[in-house]
């Protein structure tokens, strides 16, 4: 199958690649690049395993195929923390317990990212179960998962404000 | 360091140690929140092949031809491995040793004996060839009538129910129990079959190096799995190293290496390089084990005070045509409720599926459902109050053994549960209460239960002259949080502070854990690590008490104690030295110690020993559209000691949505024409996601359980389920006043009445 170049901007390093059209986002990050944070666990777009941020927005990357995005700027949860510093999503979810296998806890954080990016997360609980409701977790973290959406804002929001100030 | 968290509040968590009873957050938790943690189908060794399997799309029949030139033909398909070309085992798939040991289909033959079970294997350069090579097999068959249905086949009684109980069990004269019964009901319970859908798929990589074999899988179950692999392969055991550092998720289907693991392994000496092979979603529902679905009869008699007279559970279940795993639903009878006459019995059907397996509360779940829905009825048959009508009932020793109770703290789960959720104010009758919005509320409760068990375990620890110690054990952690937990008991077993611990687990190359299943773990490898870390320490005081240039020369092993690193006199606990002291001295790097752990029989033998819990439910339903919705769970829940109450808390929360999606969601559809599920994927197989999840809460409730084991530690990672399916259940009757009969509970079913 004839493969196709394209450029897609990693975790803010470009990717220069030469890629077959039938192959996914993610199985581009899990099997070429290995970026293997970014889970499959259904492979159809069910279960938010694989949800990655592709220009911003909340994708379901086993959904997505590679050459449909280039040009695009993709963040993976390999790109969320600086080094040992933990993004404020991510130090939440540790602190509430909202896993417990951790398998579906990229896509989790990852749709997190893109929740309150969307600024659709509020502070309401119930429209962040709405808001979250693409990503299935078989141990059932969600309780610890809404009390770390809630505690990450208000330390983004914290943060913000002496970024301001 | 417990003062300072305030910990003395909540007796249940302060403990001797300084680790032990805290709530701390995961060892593992930055890794799993930076995407760091690596599972089974993160790696890829140097020249990975990807492996894909083609799966059967009858329920039973022959495979009559595959098209293995087209499919080898396709550019980057490498082999493709049928019947014909399989490499040879060691023994056949389907023999059985012990009723551990599941029947495998590994490409024995070209029958077909369930939907979803493999049939062929193609291997290929890219994930993309080997699937589109799997695609192109284009198999045909000889198909033959599939049977389905709890009456499709003959029924028989099994010889065992779950791990070998009896399947037909009495005390007292049911029948006279019932005859002098003031009041009676009989009710039957039909439960759907059920998948564990863990999030993470079956996977596996496998790498041969001449006879030794390396492997990344996940497992519940490492020694038993290698055992498995090296009977199938004729190799011994110790020329397999399995790594599962992280499972996503297990609830049973990783217990036992499943048919398309060992197909992995199979792909990778076929070809002679590196194999993966992880397993499609759909392929999930078939090889790797499900819950049975049942039909269980309840028949309770009380007399005129409410008291039971007798209790009749019967069930029927399911296994595959070809293996046996019973769900031992009716057992669920012999714990919780006292009646001078009980009668437990099961008979089974043989269907076109694969084989059933444990799955998170393998028999404890079924019947629970059936047992409380039951008990809900019969006390409103009798006029009472269904936490009035538990109290009247309540098992003061095991019904069904007369043994006493190790520990039970019930009374107290029903107390704080009830009062935290407010139940005092609930109607007898149902159909009464509304919200605001006009929507039908209903409160209902359930009883939970679950065996302590122990398997066996052990471990190994070593103390450093630099002060640091390390603990191994192959322990599994497939989310429980068995890393915290075990460091935290390791910590205090070697009496060092937790940061200066090294915990290594999760390889077969260390010592045999057992089993992370049954809620047993954190009771038998965290006893087999608190006995390392003894015998470590106890090596450690006879090097010092016989030591004259020791401040504890003289002190006796038993005179010595040891905490923040140091060994310090009992009578004087001014008097003591550090560990690295100790061992420079003698001239030593480090010291070791073993331990083990496995259930004591002489406890086994005098009492009956069980968690136990309370659960109350709130639900809302919709008058005109009979949609149920679950707005409140309160649980209590007694398990002897805690080692960690923020994981404790997640496993509780876990089991109680377990319990709800139970009652409320979860089937697996078989179509009746072709015997093929009908919702294999995680859109039409209904699992909760988080708009479903109400809000849930758990009391831990102080226990103290001297017969256990010497830690005091019950298990609590499926008694969630337990209890809350029912409660559920019976808050949807105490808002509708429909009673569900069958599970997971439909609209229609709310409708018709």
């Amino acid at each position: 199958m004839t493969s196709l170049p394209i450029t897609l901007t990693i975790n803010g390093l470009r990717h220069d690649l030469e890629i077959e059209p039938r192959v996914t986002l993610l199985d581009l990050l899990r099997e070429r690049l290995d970026l293997t944070g970014t889970k499959k666990g259904c492979d159809r777009g069910q279960c938010g395993a694989c949800t990655v941020l592709v220009d911003g927005r909340r994708v379901n990357s086993c959904l997505a195929l590679a050459v449909s995005h280039d040009g695009a700027e993709i963040l993976t949860i390999e790109g969320v923390a600086q080094g040992e510093d933990l993004h404020p999503v991510q130090a939440a979810f540790i602190a509430h317990d909202g896993f417990q296998c951790g398998f579906c806890t990229p896509g989790q954080i990852m749709s997190t990212l893109g929740l309150i990016a969307e600024g659709q997360a509020g502070d309401d609980p119930e429209r962040i179960r709405e808001g979250l409701s693409g990503n299935l977790c078989r141990c059932a973290a969600y309780g610890g998962i809404v009390e770390a959406v809630l505690e990450a804002q208000q330390n983004m929001a914290k943060s913000d404000r002496r970024t301001a100030a | 360091m417990t003062l300072e968290l305030g910990l003395n509040q909540q007796p249940a968590h302060l403990r001797q140690g300084s680790s032990i009873g805290q709530p701390l957050t995961r060892r593992d938790g930055f890794l799993k929140v930076t995407g760091g943690a690596v599972y089974a189908a993160d790696n890829h060794p140097e020249g990975m092949l990807y492996a894909v399997l083609a799966v059967s799309s009858i329920a039973r029949g022959r495979v009559l031809s595959l098209d293995v030139e087209a499919a080898k033909a396709y550019a980057g398909v490498v082999e493709v491995m049928t019947p014909q070309n399989r490499p040879a085992l060691a023994i056949d798939p389907d023999a059985k040793d012990n009723p551990f040991m599941f029947r495998l289909d590994l490409l024995q033959n070209d029958g077909v004996r369930y939907p979803n079970q493999s049939i062929a294997v193609v291997i290929g350069e890219t994930l993309e060839a080997a699937t589109e090579g799997a695609a192109l097999l284009s198999p045909r068959y000889e198909v033959l009538p599939a049977r389905v249905g709890l009456d499709d086949a003959e029924s028989f009684v099994p010889r065992g129910v779950g791990v070998g109980n009896p399947p037909v069990q009495h005390k007292g004269d049911v029948e006279a129990g019932l005859q002098s019964a003031a009041t009676r009901i009989e009710a039957t319970y039909e439960t759907p079959a059920q998948y564990h859908n863990a999030m993470e798929p079956h996977a596996i990589v496998a790498a041969w190096d001449g006879d030794r074999l390396s492997i990344d899988t996940p497992s519940q179950g490492l020694a038993m799995a290698q055992g498995r692999i090296a009977g199938l392969f004729g190799i011994a055991p110790e020329n397999i190293h399995i790594r599962s550092p992280f499972l996503g998720g297990g609830f049973g289907s990783k217990g036992m290496m499943s048919g398309p693991q060992v197909l992995g392994i199979l792909a990778a000496r076929l070809v002679g390089r590196p194999v993966k092979l992880v397993l499609r979603r759909e392929q999930m529902y078939g090889p790797v084990g499900h819950r049975a679905p049942t039909r269980q009869t309840l028949r309770l008699g009380m007399d005129g005070e409410g008291r039971l007279t007798a209790v009749d559970h019967h069930a029927r279940t399911t296994s595959s045509t070809f293996d046996d795993f019973f769900e031992p639903a009716a057992d669920a009878s012999h714990t919780l409720y006292a009646s001078p006459a009980i009668a437990t019995s099961h008979d089974a059907v043989r269907l076109d599926t694969g084989t059933p397996l444990f799955m998170r509360a393998p028999g404890e779940a079924t019947g629970s459902i059936a047992l409380e829905s039951a008990i809900d009825e019969a006390a409103y048959a009798c006029g009472m109050d269904p936490l009035e009508f538990r109290l009247r009932n309540y098992a003061e020793v095991e019904p069904m053994s007369g043994k006493p109770f190790s520990s039970k703290a019930l009374r107290e789960c029903y107390q704080q549960a009830a009062d935290r959720f407010g139940w005092a104010s609930r109607p007898l009758q149902p159909r009464l209460m509304r919200d605001a919005d006009g929507f039908l509320t209903g409160w209902g409760m359930g009883t939970a239960t679950f065996p302590a068990l122990m398997f066996q375990a052990e471990a190994r620890a070593v103390l450093k002259s630099d002060g640091s110690g390390l603990m191994e054990t192959g322990a599994q952690d497939m989310g429980q949080g068995a890393w915290t937990a075990f460091a935290q008991i390791a910590a205090d077993g070697l009496g060092l502070d937790i940061d200066r611990l090294e915990f290594r687990a999760g390889s077969s190359d260390l010592p045999n854990a057992g089993i992370a299943g049954g809620s047993g773990h954190t009771a038998t490898a965290g006893m087999a690590i608190h006995n390392a870390g003894a015998a470590v320490i106890a090596k450690l005081a006879d090097l010092a008490t016989a030591d004259e240039a020791s401040p504890l020369f003289g002190a006796g092993n038993e005179g010595v104690l040891a905490r923040g690193g140091r060994l310090l006199r009992r009578d004087d606990e001014s008097r003591g030295e550090t560990y690295g002291d100790i061992l420079t001295r003698a001239g030593l790097k480090e010291i070791e110690g073993s331990g083990k752990a496995a259930s004591d029989p002489a406890s086994l033998e005098a009492y009956a020993m069980h968690a136990h819990g309370a659960v109350f439910a709130e639900v809302k339903v919709d008058p005109d559209f009979g949609q149920v919705r679950v707005t409140r769970l309160v649980g209590a829940f007694a398990a002897g000691r805690v080692i960690n109450p923020r994981l404790v808390r997640s496993q509780y929360y876990g089991g109680m949505i377990w319990g709800v999606s139970f009652a409320l969601q979860e089937e697996a559809v078989t179509d009746r024409r072709s015997g093929r599920i009908q919702n294999a994927n995680l859109a039409e197989y209904h699992v909760p996601v988080n708009a479903d999840v109400p809000s849930v809460e758990a009391i831990l409730v102080h226990e103290d359980d001297p017969h256990v084991n010497a830690l005091g530690i019950k298990g609590v990672g499926e008694i969630g389920v337990t209890g809350t399916a029912g409660a559920v259940a019976n808050a949807v009757w105490h808002a509708t006043g429909v009673r569900p009969r069958r599970f997971p509970i439909r609209i229609e079913d709310l409708l018709a009445r």
